[in-house]
């Protein structure tokens, strides 16, 4: 590692931005979508930047183009200082290992028709020399390391449930040691308790191997707990940003303000006051019918 | 009241390479018109396969036994497949965990919810039409009537999860059943959608359960709690009396490990917290 003390930067966007165009029907006149509209962001190595914002407004579009699945409309993009345009050059294999997605939707993400423990070997097979034998060790390490039982090695995906099905798509993303992991909402299908262990397993990954993560969620006790920089994001457009503690200590933009206010509470009193609001309601509302 | 869904004793197992698997193991469920149910619990405990049983919606490896399956005033155990499905998708529907596999690809969004408006609904095209930029705009989908001409993958994961809501509320169910139903949306398109849901509820006394892992939705939910884990109830009680003084270990673990409860640099998980637990009643 470069014994210069600035902080290294690992991905970098500069003006990123992506355009859809929709059509209505068949015939309707074509529309443009700015679904990424003049995003700059930039995540030194070891450190978590969360991007929050609405739905819809643009988190996993903006994945996508970091991971280098799909290419960006315009802007430039930076990995480890080098630009990077997958329009114009094909992706490497060097590449393939750097950068690694979690999607959002682990059941689309993953083969029905593969085994759990093929799912976990196959990119050491395609991006890498590992001798089988070692694949296999590694997998079924991996497959333990987010809470799975070696038993599951042999199972579809669809014998799987929603939570078992995102680990397992932690697990693939993990294989190639990756140096940049982009989470797109990694634990909101998960239970407390799983979420914990797996937010426990990112942290120390992390601390043990400097990765960088991109870590987009929309839980914001979540990103509190795990962000060291907050992005928020608002129809394609960064309306905040900052360290943890300013964006969350100290919210300047509406929408930031917004998202704090609906976060749900679970203080008892709170729940107290609905239970006798609604009961009321339903009182009034059924009469002496019931 | 009499319960509008009520279960007892199912069980569900699975033949796997490895012999069966049961997934459930012998749990009771009932819930009544105008009530929010919340079922909580561990990953892999059961409860999506629970629902899906209900439905009849379980691959042919699944076995499904059980003592009661009543809806309605309806004996479900002896049903033919036809009668069932004049039940399922009509009077209960379901709002699947994972919207964007349960959502057809090669159709637009317009066209899957506009099929269940005259198919189920017996609306006229155009008024099908019409109701479907309604629903669209209940749920908060931006532009609704131009986003009906899309297709699934044209649309980010929490639009995905409001079409498969606004399909489920089309025909204004009797019961519920929303397995995960905001887990793909932020926190303000999340009330929302609570909101939406409770208001219909409370309009049209459809009974709702909802599956989370999320106790704050429970708590701004739910009248009556059940918690789950290892494929059985762990523990049943009204929302207020579950916060204030949770009996089973498992739930107060469940409510230890909020990520805004986190002590220090690690959260604790329910497995540290039962191990340091151990011996006390259950
Ligand atoms: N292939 C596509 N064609 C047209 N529009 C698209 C396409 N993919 C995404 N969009 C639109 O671009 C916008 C951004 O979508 P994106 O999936 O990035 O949102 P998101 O922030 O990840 O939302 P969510 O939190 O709901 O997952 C949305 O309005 C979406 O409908
Ligand atoms: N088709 C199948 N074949 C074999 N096992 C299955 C099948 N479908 C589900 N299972 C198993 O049944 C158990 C219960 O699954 P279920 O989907 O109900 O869990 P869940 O409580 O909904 O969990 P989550 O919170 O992760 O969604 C899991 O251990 C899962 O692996
Ligand atoms: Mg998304
Ligand atoms: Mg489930």
């Amino acid at each position: 590692m470069a014994a210069d003390t600035s902080p290294e930067i690992v991905i970098e966007g500069r003006a990123i931005t992506r355009d859809y165009v929709m059509r209505a029907g068949l015939f309707g006149t074509p529309r443009v979508v700015h679904a990424v509209n003049g995003v700059d962001f930039a995540v030194e190595r070891g450190k978590t930047l969360a991007i929050v914002g609405e739905s819809g407004c643009g988190k996993s579009t903006l994945a996508r183009i970091i991971t280098l699945i799909d290419p960006a409309t315009n802007g430039t993009l930076l990995i480890e200082g080098q630009p990077v345009d997958i329009a114009r050059q094909p992706m490497t294999k060097a590449l393939r290992a750097t950068v690694q997605i979690v999607f959002q939707n682990p059941y689309g993400s993953l083969n029905p028709r593969q085994k759990v423990g093929d799912v976990l070997m196959e990119p050491l097979q395609l991006n890498t020399d590992t001798p089988a034998s070692e694949r296999r060790e590694r997998a079924m390490a991996m497959l333990q390391k987010v809470g799975l039982m070696p038993e599951h090695f042999n199972r579809y995906p669809h014998m799987f449930s929603g939570g078992q099905r995102q680990r397992i798509a932690i697990a693939r993303a993990l294989m190639l040691n990756p140096r940049l992991l982009v989470l797109d909402e990694p634990v909101s299908a998960l239970d407390l308790s799983v979420q914990a262990q797996v937010l426990n397993l990112l942290s120390d990954l992390q601390e043990e191997f400097d990765l960088t993560y991109v870590f987009i969620s929309h839980d914001l006790s979540v990103v509190r707990y795990l962000a060291d920089d907050v992005m928020v994001m608002l129809k394609g457009e960064v309306v905040e940003r900052g360290s943890r503690d300013v964006v969350f200590g100290d919210p300047q933009h509406e929408y930031t303000r917004k998202l704090f206010a609906a976060t749900p509470v679970t203080d008892v009193e709170a729940i107290r006051a609905r239970v006798a609001r609604r009961a009321q309601l339903l009182q009034t509302q059924s009469g002496p019918a019931t | 009241m009499a319960p509008i869904l009520e279960i007892r004793n199912l069980t569900v197992s699975f033949d796997t390479a490895a012999g069966p698997f049961k997934a459930v193991a012998g749990i009771d469920i009932s819930v009544s018109p105008r009530e929010v149910l919340a079922i909580v619990g561990e990953s892999g405990s059961g409860k999506s396969v629970a629902m899906l049983a209900v439905m009849g919606l379980l691959p042919p490896t699944a076995v499904v036994t059980a003592d009661v399956m009543r809806f309605d005033g309806q004996d479900m155990l002896p049903m033919s497949e036809r009668e069932r499905r004049r039940i399922i998708g009509r009077e209960i529907t379901m709002i699947f965990q994972e919207p964007m596999a349960s959502l057809n690809p090669c159709y637009t969004v317009g066209f899957q919810i506009e099929e269940v408006l005259r198919g189920i609904l017996g609306m006229s095209a155009r008024d099908a039409r019409k109701r479907a930029v309604e629903l669209f705009e209940a749920v908060g989908i931006p532009e609704p009537a131009e986003r009906l001409g899309s297709f699934p993958h044209q649309m980010s994961g929490g639009q995905c999860q409001r079409v498969m809501i606004a399909i489920a509320i089309a025909c204004n169910p009797k019961l519920l059943i929303a397995d995960e139903p905001t887990t793909a949306l932020d926190v303000t398109i999340q009330k929302q959608i609570l909101d939406l849901l409770m208001d219909l509820q409370e309009k049209h006394g459809m009974a709702l359960i909802i599956i989370t892992h999320d106790m704050g939705v429970v708590a701004e939910t739910a009248d009556r709690v059940v918690v789950q884990y290892q494929g059985k109830k762990m523990e049943e009680a009204d929302v207020l009396t579950l916060f204030e003084t949770p009996k089973n270990p498992y739930t107060r673990a469940l409510l230890s490990a909020l990520p805004e409860h986190a002590t220090g640099g690690r959260l604790s998980t329910v497995t540290d917290f039962m191990a340091a637990h151990q011996g006390e009643d259950a």
